[in-house]
């Protein structure tokens, strides 16, 4: 890492932890920890889904298993609000990435196309569980958290963002760890061509399923978190399809498999959603501009914004040097490009 | 034991309408190697599509099915030229994503347009029912099944007994031998769209005279859906028509013998304990290195 970039990810670190002190505004604050917590999710998600290309789709029934566990933990322990649950949010994580071994066992049997499937069909059965197991889940009615009572408005965000951060900068670190590590070259060669990477000595089965579950942690995590802040959990909103398909959303627009990407997707699509929520509050509106959104960030850009700027990146550099076009611009490969960025380093 | 024997025939019953839906599914995968996440709402949009023909336009159900078919083709096949062939690389994973997109805006659009309440498809069939034995059925679960057994001979027919159906199974087989050997086979995948989405609206229509549903019904339906042809081994119609008379009928047993609200879960102890056995389902093929 040259010294130019240290400085620059201290001057971001910093520029995060100063955003609340500069904006004040409750609102505005209430937007950025929700975009920070979408970021660890989706930085998370990606350390299995970026990494190993197996797109799992189900993930937000990790989300929903860290909320409930979470929120069981302070009712049955009788935890007053305040500092404490913020040390059961790790805790909440761990329950999700224990869930998230005999799922990722099982549907890891299968390969990439019947895997997406699988994540969402568990997913869905997640789901009516939260609704029927009414003696631990309460059904419909949902639980309430603690509230921390002695916070009062002002003062109430500043916990939960900077709770937030920490988890964001702890997931991005883990990322950037695997990313450069041999075991992450591993889930790399895992997406290029498994069974090559099986044949070169790669334990592809633990491999996957490890990568799995420290997603799996990282977004029951921010299922605690969330549920915290909110209050109060639903069945409906702790297993939300739509979290599945934000993840998603943030990490293709981002750019799969690289560091910044998810980060990157989610600053720019979570405060975009927030506001579309605000505008177009009736149901049915919203699901269309998200549809539609959808539909064009995987259309248009399917490489994601961090690999696209990296190529032509690139291309700049190389013409720059060798004074004309030069024949390194064969990075048509959605992989190949992901060689280059961990030389040239994505912007975290 | 009388109970149980009513489950069963309920079950082969409802079992055929997923059979249909589940048929449309498989084959887009088998041809396409793409998996369309949004059949469940299309098969709500076929329901929605039954109900507003009866509802203006005084139509019956089945008579309706020669609009609404024929309709929901071309719909198919302008969404997989619109949306799924400009999908170059890594087409199954996002396909997958498109046509979750896809899902959610029908189901924005129907919310719109109908709102979240929910309604049933009714008619004379569906209203009165005839006797089995001590135990009343209604006409529609008979119709509704003589309909999908249609539908799938027809579809049978297609596939084994005309040209364009085999030049669908080379494809299947093979993509790039059968493109080499001269078949067109965007046009296949962008026909063989087309019928799945048909087929999922005369599942829809059924689906509606049989459930009440509302537009977020397609979540509880796609869940099915994906088990299903899971369970069959993706790509297969031999496959999908078993599973979904099996689960359906297992499933109505289990309203009877233990309760309605854990009859969805055996749906997942099922894929649970079919992923141990056998990763690849009833009839799917091994997915190997693809090369």
């Amino acid at each position: 890492m040259s010294k130019l970039r240290i400085i620059g990810l201290i001057a971001l670190v910093v520029a995060f932890a100063a955003f609340p002190q500069v904006f004040s505004n409750p609102a505005v604050i209430t937007i950025a920890i929700f975009t920070l917590l979408y970021a660890t999710a989706t930085t998370g998600w990606n350390i299995f889904s970026g990494y190993t290309g197996y797109i799992a789709l189900g993930h937000a029934a990790f989300f929903g298993v860290g909320s409930y566990a979470i929120a069981l933990m302070c009712l049955d322990w009788h935890i007053p609000g305040g500092y404490i649950p913020f040390l059961l949010v790790p805790v909440a994580g761990l329950i999700a990435a224990l869930f998230a071994i005999p799922i990722g066992w099982i549907s890891l049997r299968t390969r990439k196309h019947t895997f997406v499937v699988i994540t969402i069909a568990i997913f869905f059965i997640m789901q009516p569980m939260a609704f029927n197991l009414r003696s631990i889940t309460n059904g419909s009615t949902g639980l309430s958290l603690p509230i921390p009572s002695d916070w009062n408005r002002g003062f109430f965000n500043y916990p939960f963002y900077y709770a937030a951060l920490v988890m964001l900068i702890l997931a991005v670190g883990v990322s950037w760890w695997i990313r450069n590590s041999k075991y992450g070259l591993g889930l790399l060669a895992i997406r290029d061509d498994e069974d090559r990477a099986l044949g070169l000595g790669v334990r592809t089965g633990p491999s996957k399923l490890i990568a799995f579950v420290i997603s799996a942690f990282f977004v029951g995590m921010v299922g605690a978190l969330h549920a915290y802040y909110q209050e109060s959990i639903y069945p409906a909103f702790a297993f939300d399809p739509l979290f599945d398909i934000a993840l998603a959303l943030m990490g293709f627009l981002g750019g799969m498999g690289t560091l910044s990407g998810p980060i990157l997707g989610a600053l720019i699509l979570e405060p975009t959603q927030r506001y579309f929520t605000m505008q177009f509050s009736s149901n049915g509106y919203y699901l269309i501009i998200y549809g539609a959104l959808f539909l064009a960030i995987i259309l248009l850009l399917p490489e994601g914004i961090v690999p696209t700027l990296n190529k032509y990146w690139g291309k700049w550099k190389a013409t720059r040097h060798a004074g004309g076009p030069a024949e390194i611009i064969e990075v048509d490969t959605p992989i190949g490009a992901e060689g280059k960025q961990s030389k040239e380093g994505a912007k975290p | 034991m009388k109970l149980i024997v009513e489950a069963v025939i309920t079950g082969i019953l409802t079992g055929g309408t997923y059979a249909l839906m589940a048929s449309g599914l498989t084959l887009v995968f088998g041809v396409m190697d793409i998996i369309n996440v949004g059949q469940g709402a299309l098969v709500i949009l076929g329901a929605y599509l039954s109900y507003l023909l009866q509802r203006n336009f005084h139509i019956d159900l089945f008579a309706g099915l020669l609009i609404t078919m024929p309709s929901m083709f071309i719909l198919g096949v302008l969404l997989e030229l619109a949306l799924i062939r400009p999908l170059k690389r890594d087409r199954t994973t996002l396909s997958i994503l498109v046509t979750f997109g896809i899902a959610l805006i029908i189901e924005g659009i129907l919310g719109a347009l109908f709102s979240n309440n929910i309604v049933q498809l009714h008619a004379w069939y569906v209203d009165s029912t005839f006797q089995v034995g001590d135990y009343y059925l209604a006409y529609i679960y008979i119709f509704g099944f003589a309909l999908s057994v249609a539908l799938l001979v027809g579809l049978y027919l297609l596939l084994y007994r005309t040209k364009f159906g085999y030049s669908l199974l080379a494809s299947m087989q093979n993509r790039t031998a059968a493109e080499l050997i001269g078949i067109d086979v965007e046009r296949v995948s962008a026909i063989t769209f087309g019928i799945g989405v048909a087929l999922a609206g005369a599942g829809g229509m059924v689906y509606g005279a049989t459930y009440a549903f509302n537009p977020g019904s397609l979540y509880d339906l796609i869940s099915r859906l994906l088990v299903i042809i899971i369970l069959g081994g993706m790509g297969s119609l031999r496959g999908a028509l078993i599973a979904s008379l099996g689960m359906l009928v297992i499933e109505d047993v289990t309203t009877v013998v233990w309760s309605p609200v854990w009859a969805s879960t055996v749906f997942f102890l099922l894929l649970i304990v079919f992923m141990v056995v056998r990763p690849r389902g009833l009839f799917g093929k091994l997915e190997a290195r693809k090369q």
